[in-house]
């Protein structure tokens, strides 16, 4: 009893209380600065705008809990991706091009492959969606690791060249005229619900959240119980001294971008293996998915746990967005209110200075830890 | 053959329209980075220059009815000012705050088009901008034009932009390499305590650098959206242009010599899927509208992978300032 009592005692010192209490707070002052805009552009309907925000996910009991987790699911494969790539000190900013290329493999197997029997179609589905993204990872990989090609450069021109060759493919293999748009996968395609459609009624939701948590935990292994993620991220603190300690640098960088980019891949697949009527359209977007995915990595800190609740809460507050639209509101008040988050999170050293001051009394020990 | 050079040439002129903000912007990334600021956030400073000098002209336009240069001189000026104002808070968290310059970025080009369709439709109740784009249009420069080559690339049907990004150009070089403010800002980005301790203002240096980058990234964006359309809307995007800029810079090894160089070869072979109809070859393969549109990017790609190999990155780009660091 007594160790659990230091124990929560001493959260907020130890590294993760720091870290979740400065994102914390972060997220207290971005939703604040939202709440300041909404208050000098439409004072009356300030209070109930900012209610539905934080409430919005709730509103409609179980089934907008699971719009909420329809949103997340991708988010927070996104976000493993760019933070799995943080940790070996890449900037993915390529995930929406990853997740794109996922995206049309997932389709792709989906409409054609339909002599896959049951379950084994959407399982192979999502594997392909899986290989094409993390081809899509292997190709920056290579060319930051054996020719020295920024990584941010790379992803960015990627993304652009995944844009344009997925609209070209599903032009040319599954296009839907009538609509401009892909066709609808096969039922046997779509991820299942595992049960879960019982426990949101009537959201769109699917099985891709019990694969973002699979994610979730197989990253969380890889990173801190495996050799191959103590190397990953030696190498991302310093290449030169993990290459002197024997770490292959160069093939490290390389696997790095390509888990990177088969997350993004799976987190393709999440989004378009369904029947809900969610198709790859013929204009030349950027999927926002991925660039979420950044926001997602940068709150959760770029851990596997971070992420996961970084992921939620963004689902979450969109929901309510979604449902501000009702006053006159725009829903991009909550992109706004995300960016500041992010930006308040860039500033979490102050944060974290203050956390230490203010528990500083209690403990004396930690002198020189820098 | 007239008719080849005249479609050379006016590909060539459209290319510019590309061209010229990307080095704009890649220059204002240059600034940026080489006083010690990584700045990925040029994207939002182009929206917000984009979005708050299109609005300006727009209400001006509407209210008193100045059309011309003259008003789009103004938008540039409020474009600049847009783009510096946003910038401060880069500046701030990255030298302030020692915050990690890819975060502040990140939040920083969340934030721009988010807020601006915001207050497009908090202001005005609509999210689309009109301004008379159509009188900014120079016909032809008198005199200039009859020049062989250079006259109808540079100065018939064409925008005063075009214009102002020679200038920038020449003098962000003269700024960079010829003054004593630019050795001292590219000091900064290189050793800062070793500058610091030269009895430069490490702090003052990198504010600057990232003050004129986003002048100039504001007015990059405005120059981006006019010579597409006098409708900025919906979105307020600039389609990823901050961010290949941030690719221009990078390739062109934060030199503007290169950087105009990569900036020109994109600006051209983004064009290329106009060029179709005076290369028959070309015209023979039958490309689709894809692939012609992903050539650029993978030009740039193949361009870089040649020419990586010794990155010339400012040394101390993306490292807060400590002064107890050696």
């Amino acid at each position: 009893m007594n160790k659990l009592f230091k124990k929560i005692i001493g959260f907020p010192q130890s590294e993760s209380g720091e870290s979740f209490l400065s994102s914390f707070s972060a997220i207290l002052f971005g939703v604040a600065f939202g709440f300041i805009l909404m208050l000098i552009f439409n004072p009356s309907e300030a209070f109930e705008g900012i209610g539905i925000i934080l409430t919005g996910g709730f509103e409609a009991g179980r089934s907008s809990l699971g719009t909420v987790l329809v949103n997340s699911a991708p988010i927070i494969i996104t976000g493993l991706s760019v933070g799995f790539a943080f940790k070996t000190g890449l900037f993915n900013i390529g995930a929406t091009g990853q997740l794109t290329v996922g995206a049309f493999a997932a389709i792709f197997v989906g409409v054609n492959w339909t002599f896959l029997p049951g379950n084994l179609h959407w399982i192979v589905a999502v594997l392909a969606a899986i290989l094409a993204g993390a081809i899509w990872g292997i190709i920056p990989g290579l060319l930051k690791a054996f020719l020295n090609v920024h990584e941010v450069v790379a992803t960015i021109m990627l993304n652009y060249i995944a844009m344009y060759l997925v609209v070209l493919g599903v032009k040319e293999t599954v296009f839907n005229s009538l609509r401009s748009e892909s066709l609808s996968v096969h039922p046997n395609a779509a991820i299942p619900t595992f049960g879960l459609d019982k426990i949101f009624p009537d959201s769109s939701i699917t099985g891709g959240l019990i694969l973002a948590f699979i994610a979730v935990i197989i990253i969380y292994i890889i990173l801190k119980k495996t050799t191959f993620g103590y190397q990953l991220k030696a190498v991302g603190f310093n290449r030169y001294a993990a290459q002197y300690a024997g770490i292959n640098e160069k093939m490290n960088i390389v696997y790095s971008m390509a888990i990177a980019g088969a997350l993004s891949g799976l987190a393709g697949a999440v989004v378009f293996l369904t029947q809900s009527g969610i198709h790859i359209t013929t204009t030349y977007i950027l999927l926002p998915q991925g660039f979420d995915g950044i926001a997602v990595a940068l709150l959760g800190l770029s851990t596997p746990i971070g992420v996961l609740f970084a992921g939620i809460f963004f689902g979450y507050i969109k929901v309510g967005g979604f449902f501000l639209q009702r006053l006159a509101f725009e829903k991009e008040i909550i992109s706004v209110i995300i960016a500041s988050i992010i930006y308040f999170s860039a500033l979490s050293a102050i944060f974290k200075k203050y956390v230490r001051k203010v528990f500083a009394t209690k403990k004396n020990s930690d002198g020189g830890d820098e | 053959m007239t008719e080849f050079f005249d479609v050379l040439f006016n590909v060539t002129r459209i290319s510019l329209f590309v061209a010229v903000p990307l080095v704009i912007v890649a220059l204002a990334g240059l600034f940026s980075e080489r006083s010690g600021v990584v700045n990925i956030a040029l994207e939002g400073m182009m929206v917000m220059g984009a979005f708050i000098g299109a609005f300006v002209m727009g209400i001006i336009a509407t209210r008193t009815g100045l059309e011309g240069n003259l008003l789009f001189i103004i938008g540039m000026i409020v474009a600049i000012a847009a783009g510096m104002a946003f910038s401060l808070f880069h500046a701030y968290a990255s030298v302030n705050m020692k915050a990690n310059q890819i975060i502040s970025g990140t939040a920083l080009n969340l934030f721009a088009p988010a807020f601006a369709v915001f207050m497009a439709n908090a202001i005005t109740g609509f999210s689309k901008i009109k301004y008379p784009a159509i009188s900014f249009f120079v016909r032809e420069v008198p005199l200039l034009s009859k020049i062989p080559v250079l006259g109808p690339i540079m100065f018939t049907k064409t925008y005063i932009s075009v214009y102002v990004g020679i200038f920038i150009l020449i003098a962000a070089y003269i700024v960079l390499y010829k003054t004593r403010f630019g050795l001292r800002l590219r000091s900064c980005g290189e050793h800062p305590q070793a500058a610091d301790a030269a009895g430069i203002n490490v702090y003052k240096m990198r504010y600057a650098g990232v003050l004129i980058s986003g002048a100039l990234a504001g007015l990059g964006g405005l120059f981006y959206i006019v010579p597409i359309t006098g409708n900025y809307d919906a979105s307020f995007s600039v389609s990823g242009y901050g961010f290949l800029a941030l690719a221009v810079l990078i390739s062109g090894q934060w030199k503007p010599k290169r950087i105009l160089i990569i900036a020109l070869l994109f600006g051209f072979a983004s064009k290329v899927s106009t060029m179709t109809s005076l290369i028959p070859a070309l015209g023979n393969l039958d490309l689709s509208t894809e692939v012609l549109r992903l050539f650029p990017y993978v030009a740039t790609l193949v361009v870089l992978a040649f020419t990586s190999k010794n990155s010339q990155a400012p040394r101390a780009a993306g490292e807060p300032y400590d002064p107890g660091k050696r």
